[in-house]
C-alpha cells in the first residue's frame, strides 16, 4: 500500500505491506535508526516517538495508521546544531549509559516538559513509567528531565518544541 | 591524585559517550546494514524435552522470499552442529538428535527481509517425540529421571559436578562448639539480565578474501573470534569480531549464542551478508540466565553473637548445556567467598550442578561469577541468626565484621581480600540513615499493627578477574593487554580488550591515560571492540575493565612516559635519572616548570634529534597486566519498606547505601554503576522470576510476564562512600560495575522479613511478588520442595 508520513518536517511518500510496523518503517525504511527496539511487545518504551503529538510505542503501531500523519523522532530534537535541553540535560546529568533506551525517554521528556514546564519528581517517574532502563536506576534520567525544566525555564528560547508537532519542517534529510 | 600523574584527569563529571547517544546517533548491532543483506530467523522448540523425529524445510525453501534454511543436519555435515561452551560442555547450534529445552534452536531461515524470515519459520514441519521432562533440580538426580544429556559419552544421570572448598571437619568442630546453630533453605531464583537491547549479529563472508567480518553484541570479542575460528575453521587472523554500541550486557552477552552461528554459516553458504537480532521472548527463553540455586545455609555463633563458623550446601540448576561463563577451574564461581565480610573460624561449601530441562547459562546478571549467591546466603544468615538471637541486626555485623587492621585478610575458604575498613563503612550507613530514629518509628509503626522493615546487607565483592596462573577462560588467562601510541602533536589513540556495554569506557580510560600523560582527556581516544584493532583479551564482565584493563591502560601510559623520560633527557641534554615528572612535564630536578611537555616531546621523538638508546622514533608503547590478585570491594547497605498487610505489596522507601570501591576515577560514571544496580535488587528481591510449569514451559517470555523495575518502583538512590584504595592496583582502583547488584538483594529481603516479624515469618524465598507476601503472612508453606538434605 502506499503511504505518505511526515517525519520530522519531511514529507515520505513510500509503498509498503500494510503489516509493516513504525518503527521498522523508520528503520528500515527511512534509516532514522535512532528509534530502538527492545521488546516489540509495547512493555518497553525505547521506541517511543511522537504521532500528531503524542507519544506513541511505534512497535505497537502499523507504519500504514500514521499515513496523512506526523511523527516526530529523537533526530529531530537537535535544531540547527543547538541540543534540545534534554538532550543536553541528559549529558549534564548522566541521564545515558548504554544509550539504547535514551531516544524514547528523551521523547516523552520533551513531551512532558512542552505540557508541565515544571513537573515535579514524581509527575516525572509517572511519565516514563512505562519505559524501561536497565543501566541507570531511573535516578539520572529523572534528574536529567528536572535539570531539562530549569534550562528551559531560564533560557530565552525556552526550548518548548510543543508548535513542532503539528508544523512542516525540513532539517532532516532522509 | 597519583603520585606520578598530574591528577587532574580524575573526578571529572564527562562523558564523551553521550554526544551520539543523545542524537540517536549509536551504532548498535541492528543499525548495521550491508549491501545485500538478508535476515535470518530462528525455529525455536516448544517443547522442553522431546526426540526429533524428522525436520521438513521444503515449503520454507519454496518461499519466494526465502534464501536457504540451515538445519541441525545440515550444521553437522560440516561439523558444526554442537559447539563448544565456556565450560568445557557442548551445546547444540542447532538440534540434531534431542530438543533439551523449550526455545532451544532447530532451524535457521535466511530470508530478502525480516518478516518474510519470520513467515517461512511457519512453514517449517518438525515432528516431535515428547519426553518428560526434568524440571525442578531436586529431582535431577533421581533414579528414574529421564538422562536429558544422552549425547555425552557415558553420561548415565543429569549429575554435572560436585565441587567443595573450606574445612568441612574444623567446622564440625565449630559447630560443636557453638551455642546456637541457625539453620535455613533458600532459593535464588532464575532470573535473567535482559538488557534493554537483545543479541544480535550481522555475518559477513567475503568469498573472495575468505575474511569474515563479524559485527555483534560481544562483551568479549576476542574470545568469540578464537571460537569462531575454532568452530568454521577460517583462520583467526582472518576473522574480525566488531562490537559497537551495547545496548547493556550484564553476563548476557559474554557467550556465544547458536544464532551467532547459524548467521555466520548463512553468510558463508548465500556469499551474502546476514544480520540475525533475537526478539525479547526469544532472549528471555533461551540466552544466558542467572543464579538458579538452591542452597541450605547453617550458621554457628555463641550466645553472645560471635559468629563461629558457616556451613552451605547448594545444588545448582545448571539448564541443558552447562555453558556457565566463568573461570574454567570455578564450576561454581566464586561462591568461595561466601564467608562474605565477617571474621569466622570456619567454612565449607559444597556445590553439586545438575542439568534440567531448562536454558543453559547461570553466570550473568552482574553476578561477579556467583558473588551474588554468595552475598546473599551469607546476608540472610546473619539476619537469621540476629533474630534467634534477639539482637539487633546491625550490632551484630558490626561484632563481626572483619577489623581493618586484619588485612589483608585470608579467609577461611582461601581468598586473600586485599583491603578495607568494614565497620567504618558500616557506621557511615547507620549514620547516613538516621539508623536508631528508622528502628525508633518501627517500633511506634509495629505498636499500631503497621509493618515496616529495615534490612542491611554488607557485602564483599570478589571481581576483577584475575591473576592468570589461577584463572582462565576458557583456557585463555585472564590477563589484559593494552595498546597506547602517541601522535607527533601529543594526542593519544589507546587500545584495550575489554568492551563497554554503557560503562562509560571510552571516557574512563581516557582520564586513566590523561591522568599519567598529563594530556586532556579530549586528547585521548580510546578504541575498543574490534579485534583487528585492539589487543587480545577476555573481555569485559566479572568487573574486571578497570581492576585488569585499567591497570593494562595505566601500565602502558607509563611505559610512554618512561620513554618520554629518555627523550626529554636527550633533549634537555641531562641524564635521565636526574629528570622529575610533574604538571604534565618532565624537567630537571630543581627547576620545574621548565622541562618539556608530552606533546614536545612526541614532536622531538619523530624529529631529527639523536634518540637515546632505548628509545625508537615514537612514543608508543604495548602490554599484558596481569593482575596479582582479585580486588575486593565492599559495601554497606540499608533498606526501609512498607507492607501492605492486606495486600502483601511491597513499597521500597528508602536505600542507603555506602560503597568502597577504591579509588573513584570518574565519580559520576560510578554513581551510575552504583544506582544500576540498586534497581536491579530491588527487581530480583520484588519481582523478577523465570519461572516454568511442570512441563517445563517457560513462563517469563515478555516483559509483562518478566517484570522488571520501573521508575515507581525505584526510590531516589542515597549514596555514600568511603575509599580504601587497592593495595595493588596501579591507581588503587578496585571496580564498581556489578556491587550493588551483589550487594541489595539481601538488603531488600531483609527488610521485607524484618516488616513481617511481628507476623511470625521467618524467611521466604524471591521474588517477594504481593501474593508471595501475603500467603507469607498467613503462614502458609512457602517452596516446601526446597529442602537440600
Ligand atoms: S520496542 Fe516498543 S515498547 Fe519495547
Ligand atoms: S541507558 Fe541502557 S537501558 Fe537506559
Amino acid at each position: 500500500m502506499d503511504i505518505t508520513v511526515t517525519v520530522n518536517g519531511r514529507q515520505y511518500r513510500r509503498t509498503i505491506e500494510p503489516r509493516v510496523l513504525l518503527a521498522y518503517f523508520l528503520r528500515d525504511e527511512l534509516g532514522l535508526t535512532g528509534t530502538h527496539l527492545g521488546c516489540d511487545t509495547s512493555n518497553c518504551g525505547a521506541c517511543v516517538v511522537w504521532l500528531d503529538g503524542l507519544p506513541v510505542k511505534s512497535c505497537t503501531v502499523l507504519a500504514a495508521m500514521a499515513d496523512g500523519k506526523q511523527v516526530r523522532t529523537v533526530e529531530s530534537l537537535a535544531r540547527n546544531g543547538q541540543l534540545d535541553p534534554v538532550q543536553q540535560a541528559f549529558i549534564d546529568c548522566h541521564g545515558a549509559q548504554c544509550g539504547f533506551c535514551t531516544p524514547g525517554m528523551l521523547m516523552t521528556a520533551r513531551w512532558l516538559l512542552d505540557r508541565d514546564p515544571d513537573p515535579s519528581e514524581e509527575r516525572i517517574r509517572e511519565a516514563i513509567s512505562g519505559q524501561l532502563c536497565r543501566c541507570t536506576g531511573y535516578e539520572n534520567i529523572v534528574r536529567a528531565i528536572r535539570r531539562a525544566a530549569e534550562l528551559s525555564n531560564t533560557a530565552d528560547d525556552d526550548g518548548s518544541s510543543a508548535a513542532l508537532a503539528g508544523e512542516q519542517r525540513d532539517e532532516v534529510a532522509s | 591524585m597519583t603520585a606520578d600523574g598530574n591528577g587532574s584527569a580524575f573526578g571529572s563529571r564527562i562523558r564523551k559517550e553521550d554526544a551520539r547517544f543523545v542524537r540517536g546517533l549509536g551504532k548498535f548491532v541492528d543499525d548495521v546494514v550491508l549491501p545485500g543483506m538478508l535476515h535470518g530467523a530462528m525455529l525455536r522448540s516448544p517443547m522442553a524435552h522431546a526426540r526429533i523425529v524428522s525436520v521438513d524445510v521444503s515449503a520454507a525453501l519454496a518461499h519466494p522470499r526465502v534464501k536457504t534454511v540451515i538445519t541441525g543436519e545440515m550444521l553437522a555435515e560440516r561439523g558444526m552442529a554442537w559447539m563448544p561452551t565456556l565450560s568445557y560442555d557442548q551445546q547444540a547450534v542447532l538440534a540434531t538428535d534431542k530438543v533439551r529445552f523449550q526455545g532451544q534452536e532447530v532451524a535457521f531461515v535466511v530470508a530478502e527481509d525480516r518478516y518474510a524470515a519470520r513467515d517461512a519459520l511457519e512453514l517449517i514441519d518438525v515432528e516431535y517425540e515428547p519426553l518428560p521432562a526434568v524440571v525442578d533440580a531436586h529431582q535431577a538426580l533421581a533414579p528414574d529421571a529421564p538422562v536429558i544429556r544422552d549425547d555425552r559419552p557415558g553420561q548415565q544421570d543429569n549429575h554435572i559436578f560436585d565441587w567443595e572448598s573450606g574445612d568441612a571437619q574444623r567446622v564440625a568442630e565449630v559447630f560443636a562448639e557453638a551455642d546456637v546453630v541457625v539453620e535455613q533453605d533458600m532459593l535464588y531464583p532464575r532470573v535473567h539480565p535482559a538488557p534493554l537491547e537483545t543479541c544480535g549479529i550481522v555475518a559477513d563472508m567475503d568469498p573472495v578474501s575468505g575474511r569474515l567480518t563479524v559485527w555483534s553484541t560481544a562483551q568479549a570479542p576476542h574470545a568469540h573470534r578464537s571460537l569462531y575460528a575454532q568452530l568454521t575453521g577460517i583462520p583467526e587472523h582472518r576473522i574480525r569480531v566488531i562490537a559497537n554500541d551495547i545496548g547493556g550486557g550484564f553476563g548476557n552477552k559474554v557467550g556465544v549464542y547458536p544464532g551467532y552461528v547459524c548467521a555466520i554459516v548463512a553468510s558463508m553458504i548465500t556469499q551474502q551478508p546476514v544480520k540475525w537480532i533475537e526478539d525479547r521472548a526469544e532472549n528471555l527463553m533461551s540466552t544466558a540466565f542467572a543464579r538458579d540455586y538452591h542452597m541450605r545455609g547453617e550458621i554457628a555463633a555463641r550466645s553472645d553473637g560471635t559468629i563461629l563458623g558457616l556451613r552451605v550446601r547448594v545444588l545448582a540448576d545448571h539448564g541443558a548445556f552447562n555453558a556457565t561463563a566463568q573461570p574454567s577451574r570455578y564450576p561454581a564461581g566464586f561462591f568461595g567467598v561466601f564467608t562474605g565480610s565477617y571474621d569466622l573460624q570456619a567454612a565449607h561449601c559444597s556445590v553439586t550442578g545438575v542439568y534440567t530441562n531448562k536454558a543453559p547459562g547461570g553466570v550473568a546478571y552482574s553476578c561477579s561469577f556467583r558473588v551474588t549467591e554468595a552475598v546473599y546466603l551469607v546476608e540472610r544468615m546473619v539476619d537469621l541468626l540476629a533474630c534467634e538471637l534477639d539482637m539487633d541486626p546491625a550490632e551484630l555485623r558490626m561484632r563481626n565484621l572483619i577489623r581493618p587492621e586484619q588485612f589483608p585478610y585470608d579467609t577461611a575458604t582461601g581468598w586473600r581480600y586485599d583491603s578495607g575498613d568494614y565497620p567504618r563503612a558500616l557506621a557511615k550507613l547507620l549514620d547516613m540513615a538516621g539508623y536508631h530514629d528508622l528502628r525508633a518509628e518501627q517500633a511506634a509503626k509495629r505498636e499500631r499493627g503497621e509493618l515496616m522493615g529495615i534490612g542491611l546487607s554488607f557485602f564483599t565483592e570478589a571481581v576483577g578477574a584475575g591473576p592468570r596462573k589461577h584463572l582462565d577462560m576458557y583456557g585463555f588467562g585472564m590477563a589484559d593487554g593494552a595498546e597506547l601510541r602517541v601522535h607527533p602533536s601529543g594526542t593519544a589513540v589507546l587500545r584495550v580488550s575489554c568492551m563497554s556495554q554503557g560503562q562509560g569506557h571510552e571516557t574512563t580510560f581516557a582520564q586513566l591515560v590523561a591522568n599519567e600523560l598529563g594530556i586532556g582527556v579530549d586528547e585521548v581516544d580510546v578504541v575498543q571492540g574490534d579485534t583487528d584493532h585492539t589487543p587480545f583479551g577476555v573481555g569485559t564482565y566479572g568487573s574486571r575493565s578497570i581492576a585488569v584493563s585499567g591497570a593494562a591502560a595505566v601500565t602502558v601510559a607509563r611505559k610512554v612516559r618512561e620513554q618520554a623520560r629518555l627523550i626529554a633527557a636527550a633533549m634537555l641534554e641531562a641524564d635521565p635519572e636526574d629528570l622529575e615528572w610533574g604538571d604534565g612535564r618532565w624537567y630537571v630536578r630543581g627547576v620545574e616548570g621548565a622541562g618539556h611537555t608530552l606533546a614536545e616531546i612526541a614532536r622531538a621523538a619523530h624529529a631529527d634529534i639523536d634518540l637515546p638508546d632505548g628509545v625508537d622514533g615514537q612514543l608508543a608503547a604495548s602490554t599484558v597486566y596481569n593482575p596479582p590478585n582479585l580486588t575486593f570491594p565492599f559495601g554497606a547497605y540499608l533498606c526501609v519498606v512498607d507492607v501492605d498487610p492486606d495486600t502483601g505489596q511491597v513499597t521500597v522507601r528508602r536505600f542507603v547505601a555506602v560503597d568502597d570501591c577504591g579509588v573513584r576515577i570518574n565519580p559520576m560514571i560510578v554513581d551510575g554503576q552504583i544506582h544500576r544496580g540498586l534497581a536491579d535488587g530491588i527487581g530480583m528481591a520484588l519481582m523478577e522470576h523465570i519461572a516454568f510449569d511442570a512441563d517445563g514451559n517457560h513462563l517469563g517470555g515478555s516483559f509483562m510476564d518478566y517484570l522488571l523495575p520501573t521508575a515507581l518502583e525505584c526510590p531516589s538512590w542515597e549514596l555514600g562512600e568511603t575509599v580504601t584504595p587497592s593495595p595493588h592496583h596501579p591507581v588503587g582502583a578496585k571496580g564498581i560495575g556489578e556491587a550493588a547488584t551483589v550487594g541489595s538483594p539481601a538488603a531488600v529481603v531483609n527488610a521485607v522479613m524484618d516488616a513481617l516479624r511481628p507476623c511470625g515469618v521467618r524467611h521466604a524465598d524471591m521474588p517477594l511478588t504481593p501474593a508471595a507476601v501475603w500467603r507469607a503472612i498467613q503462614g502458609r508453606a512457602l517452596r516446601s520442595d526446597l529442602a537440600i538434605r
